[in-house]
């Protein structure tokens, strides 16, 4: 207990042999608020990036941040989550909390680059959407919805990177894309797990656990297929080496976007439908469901970019 | 046979499905009577939550609604154990409602008119929306737009189900993804929020109808209240997050008494689908119907009819609308 308590003892060994210990440990580092987040990946990515504000409606939500990056000399939309690295910044972004104002905002680009022919890159680093009666009352959900919804038809190419917290509905809002890419370290949940505790287990103690059994670590997602691929972090983690993590995201989204642009938009509308229609097994009168078959770009893009992986793990050796 | 003993008090006598307490007043309620009023107190009109059955029954014309699908089912997809296995809240789910999941859909009648209903069951696990009742919606919004008949959605719901992990959040952007199809091709979709409509089913399709309607003091919200009391220590006003909140921020159409609820779908689908044109009854069998759009009103202002009203512009829509049916 004594040695528990002064941090001696084996606790590299017991964490070994807990799952939930390896997990917590994971959400945690998912959570490092000096991980990289988008406005720092963008500079680490791009040549150019001009911020834009506003939803036109309310206000400029500082927790999303959006604007026009020139990546790879590609001309791209990047919308994401702003959490600060310390203090004084989280208190400016509102702790990385959005209002409906910042899904707004998010939706009006989104807007400008359909029909500026600009592809749509979202960064997604978030614990939720704000839960406090002015996010309500200005329609939080509504906000959410439509931006889903949105993203379902949106008539360009979408690439979504999950780079920390995948919290739920906040989440969401901005996730829905052709291709779903996840640095290792992120979470993607339906629930916080301390969310998730509180009501299964009527006890945040079972925070670990519920992180468990809602298999929320990036290799877990991509074993369902809700995530496309997992880019590995250099080092101990993406906030230890922002530049290296950059590059690497850059590297696969612009193989991305490569594959992406040979499709119609026809044909890259309809999959991302086909893609999110197929979401969730189920069973007929007892007799167990086929699993849903996965075909079209998403497949062309895991055989794609199972090459795109070897080569990001190989450059982690280097390092 | 029950032993009755005649110096028990007869009020512990009773049998526990005969009466029914109010949580709105504390008034003692007849069950039957209280059938009889669509599980609304009579006294404080407190409404009731209602099975889907029931719900379904109370809206359509008698005898009309097929119900589609009855038979898909919900798998364990992770695994999940909480301090019970899923499985078992599953059968235990199944048992007590006897529905496979917390959804009902199908094809029935309102006022004569056709329409695609899917109604959400709250005793089903809280009426979670997992795979199978996020398919459900789906399906009742394709059949819809195959059919071109109006969407009717009856939320009761306490959000996305935790137990299907991140395959229940990928039930909004499923269920979203076919309302934006419904939306797009002129077909109108009736939101009802029931108590409870929230989470993620309040942040879907629940939020996004053509019309809003919910019952009064239907509690409806994104986010938990302790989140928001406890995480941000706001203090909250009061009627938080219940139907007369929503209706004052602008989210809700109209608050609808049950007794009321299918007269007023009625009457909006009256103007929601457009009349077929008098004396072209093959066009409007073909089209089903006609919904108005700014299009067809354009084309009814330059088909050239000076007196261009709103009756004409939409008879000309109906022409404008034919060929797609």
């Amino acid at each position: 207990m004594v040695d528990r308590l002064l941090g001696r003892g084996h606790p590299a060994d017991s964490q070994a042999d807990d799952p939930k210990a390896v997990v917590w440990a994971h959400v945690q580092q998912a959570r490092n608020l000096k991980r990289p987040h988008t406005l720092e990946l963008v500079k680490g990515m791009s040549d150019e990036f001009i911020e834009l504000h506003g939803d036109r409606l309310f206000g400029d939500d500082s927790a999303i941040v959006a604007g026009f990056a020139r990546i790879g000399g590609r001309r791209i939309v990047v919308i994401g989550f702003q959490k600060g690295q310390d203090t004084e910044e989280n208190i400016r972004r509102n702790f990385g909390l959005p209002h409906p104002e910042g899904y707004r905002k998010g939706m009006r680009i989104m807007e400008l680059a359909e029909r500026f022919g600009m592809p749509v890159l979202t960064f997604v680093d978030v614990q939720g959407a704000f839960p406090g009666a002015a996010a309500e009352e200005r329609g939080i959900a509504e906000a959410i919805a439509k931006s889903v919804g949105m993203m379902t038809r949106l008539r360009t190419p979408i690439v979504v990177v999950i780079t920390g917290e995948g919290g739920s509905g906040g989440a969401l809002g901005l996730a829905v894309g052709d291709v779903v890419l996840a640095l290792d370290n992120s979470i993607y949940s339906v629930i916080s797990p301390e969310g998730c505790a509180a009501i299964l287990w009527r006890s945040s103690e079972h925070s670990a656990q519920a992180a468990v059994a809602m298999k929320v670590t990036a290799d877990e997602q991509r074993d369902l297929g809700i995530i496309d691929e997992v880019i590995c972090e250099p080092g101990e983690g993406a906030h230890t080496d922002p530049a290296e993590t950059a590059r690497r995201i850059k590297d696969v989204v612009l193989e991305c976007l490569d594959a992406l642009d040979r499709l119609s938009l026809d044909e890259l509308v309809e999959a991302r439908f086909q893609r999110f229609r197929a979401y969730g097994p189920y069973t007929v009168a007892d007799q167990p469901a086929a699993p849903p078959e996965r075909t079209g770009i998403t497949d062309r893009l895991r055989g794609l970019l199972s090459g795109v992986r070897r080569q990001v793990a190989s450059g982690r050796e280097e390092v | 046979m029950p032993v009755r003993l005649p110096f028990r008090p007869r009020r512990d006598a009773y049998p526990p499905d005969l009466w029914t307490k109010c949580p709105g007043c504390a008034e003692m309620l007849f069950n039957k009577q209280l059938d009889k009023t669509l599980r609304v107190c009579p006294n404080c009109s407190h409404h009731f939550r209602i099975p889907a059955k029931t719900r379904i029954v109370q809206l359509v014309d008698s005898g009309s609604f097929v119900e589609r699908d009855a038979d898909l089912a919900p798998v364990d997809s992770l695994g999940f154990v909480d301090i019970k296995t899923y499985p078992d809240r599953l059968v235990a789910a199944q048992l007590t409602t006897g529905l496979k999941d917390a959804a009902v859909w199908g094809l029935a009648a309102m006022g004569g008119k056709p329409v695609s209903l899917c109604v959400m069951d709250f005793g089903f696990i809280g009426g979670s929306m997992g795979s199978v009742v996020g398919e459900k919606v789906a399906r009742a919004g394709e059949a819809a737009l195959a059919e071109r008949i109006p969407l009717i959605i009856v939320s009761s719901s306490g959000g996305a189900r935790m137990q299907e992990g991140t395959y229940s959040l990928m039930q909004l952007v499923k269920t979203m993804s076919v309302v934006e199809r419904v939306r797009a091709a002129g077909i109108p979709f009736i939101s009802i929020m029931a108590d409870p409509t929230t989470g993620g089913v309040f942040a879907s399709f629940a939020v996004v109808g053509d019309v809003n309607i919910a019952e009064p003091n239907a509690l409806i919200r994104f986010a938990g209240d302790r989140v928001s009391a406890g995480t941000i220590g706001e203090e909250l006003p009061a009627g938080y997050q219940r139907a007369e909140f929503w209706f004052s921020h602008g989210f809700v159409d109209r608050i609808v008494a049950r007794s009321k609820l299918r007269d007023e779908i009625i009457a909006l689908l009256g103007f929601l689908i457009a009349p077929p044109e008098p004396g072209s009854e093959e066009l409007s069998a073909a089209a089903g119907f006609s919904p108005r759009s700014i299009l067809s009103a354009l084309t009814g202002a330059l088909s050239g009819d000076s007196n261009g009203d709103s009756h004409n512009g939409e008879a000309a829509g109906s022409r404008g609308e034919a060929p797609r049916g």
